[in-house]
């Protein structure tokens, strides 16, 4: 990898200097012209949309769960900007290869909140994302994900076919063996990943500065030979550029890259999970000027293109979602088939035997009545 | 009909499924220019390219983890671990995806994907290149275990399991790689997961073994008749799914069983047969079943090794004493 072949935001904010790329500030105001990308009116309004939906998706998730009618969530609060803009540029026929907090990514893949909502109550169906094309379903041991997303790589390569992967992982994760192998593999083979590196600043309670002596996240990627760059996670225009950027690169045939999208998990890890136990309400408020709706709201203000009636949308996405919700609560049929069908191609007889017997036990229990 | 070992009859099985279907790749540590430490894959590189059969960075989760997502997205990966030893950074993949994405997917996706990698002692080696785990990946579920113990078994074997859409373990006995010569055929034949074989009638002692114990067994069985006990024999050949109907056919014409592997014994394919033997043919068992396996250490470095290793001595005094039981 020469520096030459690098796209300029790679050269101009090296991670190894600790350069961040951000293009406007907490107020809305532009801070780096140079680099602000030219978007129609439109897209920003549908943008900050999407990011809304995202928003009131999540609120209305941990109150369902609150409400005793869904099981454990992972909410996205705060990260939204990341999701939306990379869901821009993931195509149809592009990867998307999740760990658990990219909703607003998924939803843009064409996953549904009734399936989001039909997983979360404990149905494996809502997680198979089965109209979503090459979306994988969210990977819950950490890390383990990104082999998927470069082997995913190997074959589209090998393919020769135009199609780019996406993978995410939090901060936590660049600690597991499987973030370094992956992009030693990724790179060495020069596949088309785009690997994001959500730092939200904590792994449950463990802070990032506890996980690493690294100056940056991004640096990680200077070891392996891959472009990296550290780019403000809740900068909608930032995320718009990293992601422009990373696709062209990654569909050029150059290899895989690496973004830390720096971020900040306004919410609990998962609504188990109690973050007064670890960090302070200061610091919550601090982050939470950061805002990425609030900042997107105030350029988009600034530059007399907002013309979004919030509560009114607001509503109608509420009424939406809820709609959602109260379809995949219907759902309450679970046969107890589907817990075997889906093990093997060929269910081998002991499967059969074993279910056999169960089904013995449920018509004694029937006749037992 | 060719003669060939075992490492020459994988390679062939390997380069029939590498000509007939572009989808399948074959990779892991040193098996594209040196051909594997083995030499399993030997020529397969100059024959079909370095995008097909290739040497990947050291890193087994990494190999195996790539595996999947290749899988998942229109090829037939085989990857190669080295030893059996070094499968385990690789364990998390293997149980938390590879045996998981298609329940998880709810078939959605499919694996097909095999993990190759030589197994078990016998061969005076350094700690890590000895171990038997053949249990822990029967145990998991959503894979296929399998094991050959003759060249043609394990070419036939090893075109069903590159075939089958389902993950397949398939595990090497690595002291038997090259001790076996045999016929085997040179076109294209597959054997059928999921089936034991009898590859030896008797009516009074069941023997249940799997891979380089089979040799071992056919030796007791010769001590054994010459004291005039008529012994069964057969080879499991795919440890998961098992095959129950095989075992008990075979456990209620003879009434005894005795289990041969070299695995620590605890908790082992040995514990699962006697389960079986148990659940399939209780009223017809004449002696307790019993098991001729690895003692629960660590298997010894070549000085201690013969303490471990299963000698057909051992196998045919458990035959007798399970015959006069």
């Amino acid at each position: 990898m020469s520096q030459n072949d690098l796209p300029a935001i790679f050269r101009d904010f090296n991670p190894l200097e600790d350069k961040m790329l951000s293009l406007i500030d907490n107020d809305g105001h532009v801070i780096n012209q140079k680099y602000m990308p030219a978007l129609d009116d439109d897209v920003i309004v549908n943008a900050y949309k999407q990011m809304h939906y995202e928003r009131i998706a999540d609120e209305m998730a941990i109150s369902y769960q609150r409400q005793g009618r869904m099981y454990t969530y992972t909410p996205n609060l705060g990260q939204e900007a990341i999701h939306i803009a990379a869901g821009m540029h993931i195509r149809e026929e592009d990867w998307l290869v999740p760990a658990f907090r990219e909703m607003g990514t998924l939803l843009a893949k064409g996953v549904t909140m009734k399936e989001m909502f039909l997983f979360y109550l404990g149905n494996e169906h809502g997680g198979s994302f089965l109209n979503a094309n090459h979306t994988l379903p969210i990977a819950i041991s950490i890390g383990t994900q990104l082999h998927h997303a470069t082997g995913i790589g190997y074959s589209v390569k090998y393919r020769k076919r135009n199609e780019a992967v996406f993978t995410f992982i939090g901060d936590g994760g660049t600690s597991e063996g499987d973030f370094s192998e992956a992009l030693n593999f990724a790179g060495v083979w020069q596949v088309p990943v785009v690997f994001t590196i959500q730092n939200n600043q904590y792994a449950i309670s463990v802070p990032v500065r506890s996980q690493t002596k690294s100056v940056n996240l991004a640096v990680k990627s200077v070891a392996f030979g891959i472009p990296g760059i550290k780019v403000d996670g809740n900068d909608f225009f930032a995320m718009y550029l990293a992601y422009q950027t990373a696709a062209v690169y990654a569909l050029s045939g150059k290899g895989p890259v690496l973004i830390e999208a720096l971020t900040y998990r306004l919410g609990a890890h998962t609504t188990s999970d109690d973050p007064t136990k670890y960090r302070k309400k200061e610091e919550e408020t601090e982050w939470g000027l950061t805002d990425p709706l609030m900042r997107l709201r105030r350029y988009m203000e600034k530059k007399g293109i907002w013309n979004i009636d919030v509560e009114k949308l607001t509503e109608e996405y509420k009424q939406e979602i809820n709609g959602q919700f109260l379809e995949a609560e219907k759902n309450k049929g679970y046969p107890h088939d589907d817990m075997f069908d889906h093990m093997f191609t060929d269910m081998p007889d002991d499967l059969r035997r074993q279910r056999a017997q169960y089904e013995e036990f449920l018509s004694w229990k029937e006749n037992r009545r | 009909m060719s003669v060939m070992t075992m490492v020459k009859a994988i390679n062939n099985a390997l380069d029939i499924k590498l000509k007939e279907d572009d989808g399948v790749v074959v990779y892991g540590e040193d098996v594209g220019v040196e051909g594997g430490v083995f030499r399993v894959t030997e020529g397969l590189q100059k024959k079909y390219g370095v995008e097909r059969v290739f040497d990947s960075p050291l890193a087994e989760s990494g190999i195996v983890g790539t595996a999947l997502g290749m899988a998942v997205s229109g090829l037939r990966p085989i990857v190669e671990l080295q030893f059996e030893g070094f499968t385990y950074p690789a364990f998390n993949q293997i149980a938390s995806n590879v045996s998981r994405m298609q329940n998880r997917s709810r078939g959605k996706y499919t694996v097909p994907m095999v993990i190759r990698f030589p197994y078990g002692g016998g061969i005076n080696a350094l700690e890590h290149h000895s171990d038997s785990p053949e249990a822990l990946y029967a145990h998991i579920p959503g894979l296929k275990v399998v094991i050959p113990s003759t060249p043609y078994d394990a070419k036939g074997l090893l075109i069903s399991a590159i075939e089958s859409n389902d993950p397949v373990v398939f595990m090497e006995p690595k002291r038997i790689y090259r001790a076996v010569k045999q016929e085997v055929p040179d076109e294209k034949y597959s054997l059928p997961l999921g089936k034991a074989k009898v590859i030896h009638d008797g009516s009074d002692v069941t023997v249940v073994a799997f891979g380089a114990l089979i040799r071992e067994c056919q030796k007791a069985i010769a001590m054994a008749e010459e004291a005039g006990i008529s012994v069964e024999l057969i080879d499991l050949r795919t440890i998961y799914p098992i095959d129950r109907e095989t075992i008990r056919n075979s456990v209620r014409k003879t009434g005894r069983m005795v289990v041969v592997a070299e695995a620590h014994e605890s908790f082992s394919v040995g514990s699962e047969l006697i389960a079986i033997a148990n659940e399939e043919a209780f009223l017809y068992l004449e002696a307790p079943p019993r098991r001729v396996m690895g003692f629960d250490t660590i298997v010894p470095l070549a000085q201690g090794e013969p303490y471990f290793i299963i000698s057909p001595e051992r196998i045919f005094y458990e035959i007798e004493k399970t015959f006069n039981f």
